[in-house]
């Protein structure tokens, strides 16, 4: 029996990686559905409202009977769709958000694939990320679908180049595009951590967190930047004719996209695994609690903007994109490589 | 067969094949829309081709650049276009003799260069493999160090470029009004409110 375990042979090395993979989906699932539900309920605190609390001790079963619902309903396929398309853009959209959960080490070694390139591969992945919902708004043969396709579209391609351009400014600093290195080079106390570091650089990496949450809520859909799914214009956006499982995937897909943008923040700025204190009762908590807690703490984050903030206009979303965003990350590579180069002495 | 060597070469023509069919699918598609879908897919097994070279990088940057950018502009344009394909396809008979001729002719030059043509040993010479710098290292050193002139001077010609490019459909009309966030955000009540002293019985 043991030889199936083996991970010197192929086969059980297949074996092995199948099980862990398998095991970090399951985990990321059910974490998925409470951090929906937290998402709920923050959303109504902040309105004075209680939130789900029918289903289960303080409603919290609500995400996995909203589960059996959407499994159990009909699904309404509309006329005039392209049917494989149609099908293919959520499965994509899901397959999308799973495959960059690889290349996130969640602790000291627990990594189902330790890229070298691992943050050229969540941004290439995330750039196919698109595919999901450009497919599912030109296949549902409709208007509403097709605009909010469009928009969000348009939307991604402009935010990930901030994104893109704030992650160099990380990479530069630790001189690896391993996300585990990066975390490494953060180590011994929260004055280390990139995004709060005691040094004077952390005045221009400071708001590259800042600017990277920001583009995060563009790049997943949140609002305040919800306009491909502006429920006062579009309906639903992209999602509008779809239901039952096709629209739980998608939902699914939207939301572990968020929670990788809190991973991705928590990882880069905020030390990842690490304590904020080197010393006794803060390494007692496991590596991968502080990581969960850190991520709770970002969502939270999230839910506020999302309870708080007004809508953007888009034309406005369009302009901090573009003219505010793009050169001022631009402007922070260049403060970051020259002091790389002249004052912390690396290259 | 070893396992070894097997697996690798089974993922190879995996890969190869999938490009070669969706390549061909490109151009037989009836939707324009799928035809895109296909190119795409052509992109990812080239990607995954790259990868199976020990090209990570150049294999990720074909699928950021190419499947993530490129692409997707033309899915935009595609998706946009009203296109007749009854229409298109008139004529087809007409143009396939032409088409045919063409064909043969590329595909003959292709045979030939590809039975004749060798790479020189001093290029294969110069790649820089070495087990201990990383694929990107290896790209940087080439790109910022070895050939940093040549890197720069080529993305000079692109900035000049896009200037162009911008500069030459840029046009700003007098009598549209645009918004001017600066101005927005330092007016004041003193700027934006105008006191009147109404008289009973006239209005303003």
């Amino acid at each position: 029996m043991e030889f199936l375990f083996d991970t010197a042979t192929p086969l059980g090395w297949f074996i092995v990686k199948t099980l862990v993979i398998l095991a970090f989906v399951v985990v990321l699932l059910v974490s998925l559905a409470f951090i929906l539900l937290a998402d709920r309920k923050i959303w109504a605190a902040v309105q004075m409202r209680r939130g789900p609390n029918v289903v289960g001790a303080f409603g919290l079963l609500q995400s996995f009977a909203d589960f059996l619902k959407f499994v159990f309903k009909e699904a309404v396929i509309p006329a005039g769709v392209d049917k494989p398309i149609y099908a293919l853009a959520p499965v994509l959209t899901l397959v999308m958000a799973f495959i960059t959960w690889s290349v996130i080490p969640v602790a000291p070694g627990w990594v189902i694939a330790d890229l070298n390139l691992g943050i050229l591969y969540v941004l290439a992945i995330s750039s196919l990320g698109v595919y999901g919902i450009i497919l599912g708004g030109w296949a549902s043969n409709s208007k509403y679908a097709f605009l909010g396709s469009l928009r969000s579209t348009a939307q991604m391609i402009s935010y990930e180049i901030s994104i893109g351009l704030v992650l160099i400014t990380v990479l530069l600093l630790s001189g690896s595009l391993n996300i585990s290195t990066i975390v490494e080079a953060q180590s011994g106390g929260f004055w280390n951590w990139n995004g709060i570091a005691l040094s004077p650089l952390t005045f221009v990496m400071f708001p590259m967190m800042v600017i990277f949450f920001i583009s995060a809520l563009a790049e997943t859909n949140r609002p305040p930047f919800d306009l491909p799914e502006a429920e006062s214009e579009l309906v639903a956006g992209y999602q509008v004719e779809y239901s039952s499982t096709f629209y739980l995937l998608f939902m699914i897909g939207e939301y572990l996209n968020i929670v990788l943008m809190c991973a991705m923040i928590s990882l880069l700025f905020l030390g990842g695994w690490h304590a904020p204190f080197d010393f006794a009762p803060f390494t007692w908590i496991p590596p991968v609690l502080w990581l969960a807690i850190k991520i709770c703490f970002i969502f939270f984050l999230f839910s506020m903007v999302k309870a708080i903030v007004p809508r953007y206009r888009y034309d406005q979303l369009m302009r901090l994109g573009w003219k505010i965003f793009l050169p001022l990350t631009l402007l922070a590579v260049i403060l970051v490589a020259a002091w790389v180069t002249f004052i912390a002495g690396g290259a | 067969m070893e396992i070894e060597t097997l697996l690798p070469a089974l993922a190879f023509y995996l890969f190869a094949g999938v490009a070669v069919i969706s390549a061909l699918m490109v151009v037989i598609a009836r939707n324009p829309v799928r035809s895109v879908l296909f190119l795409i897919m052509t992109f990812f097994s080239a990607a995954a081709l790259f990868v199976m070279l020990g090209a990570e990088f150049l294999a990720l940057l074909l699928i950021v650049v190419y499947v993530g950018a490129v692409a997707v502009l033309f899915l935009f344009v595609v998706m946009m276009l009203d296109v007749d394909f009854v229409e298109l396809k008139q004529g087809f008979a007409e143009y396939l003799p032409l088409g045919a001729l063409l064909s043969f002719v590329l595909a003959v030059e292709l045979i030939i260069l590809g039975a004749t043509f060798r790479i020189p040993k001093e290029f294969v010479a110069q790649t820089p493999i070495t087990a201990d710098v990383s694929n990107i290292e290896a790209f940087g050193r080439v790109l910022y160090t070895d050939y940093a002139f040549f890197f720069e001077a080529a993305g000079l010609i692109l900035l000049v470029a896009m200037i162009g490019a911008i500069l030459l459909t840029l046009s700003t009309k007098k009598d549209v009004k645009r918004q001017k966030v600066c101005e927005q955000v330092s007016r004041t009540p003193k700027d934006g409110l105008k006191r009147v002293d109404v008289k009973p019985g006239e209005g303003i």
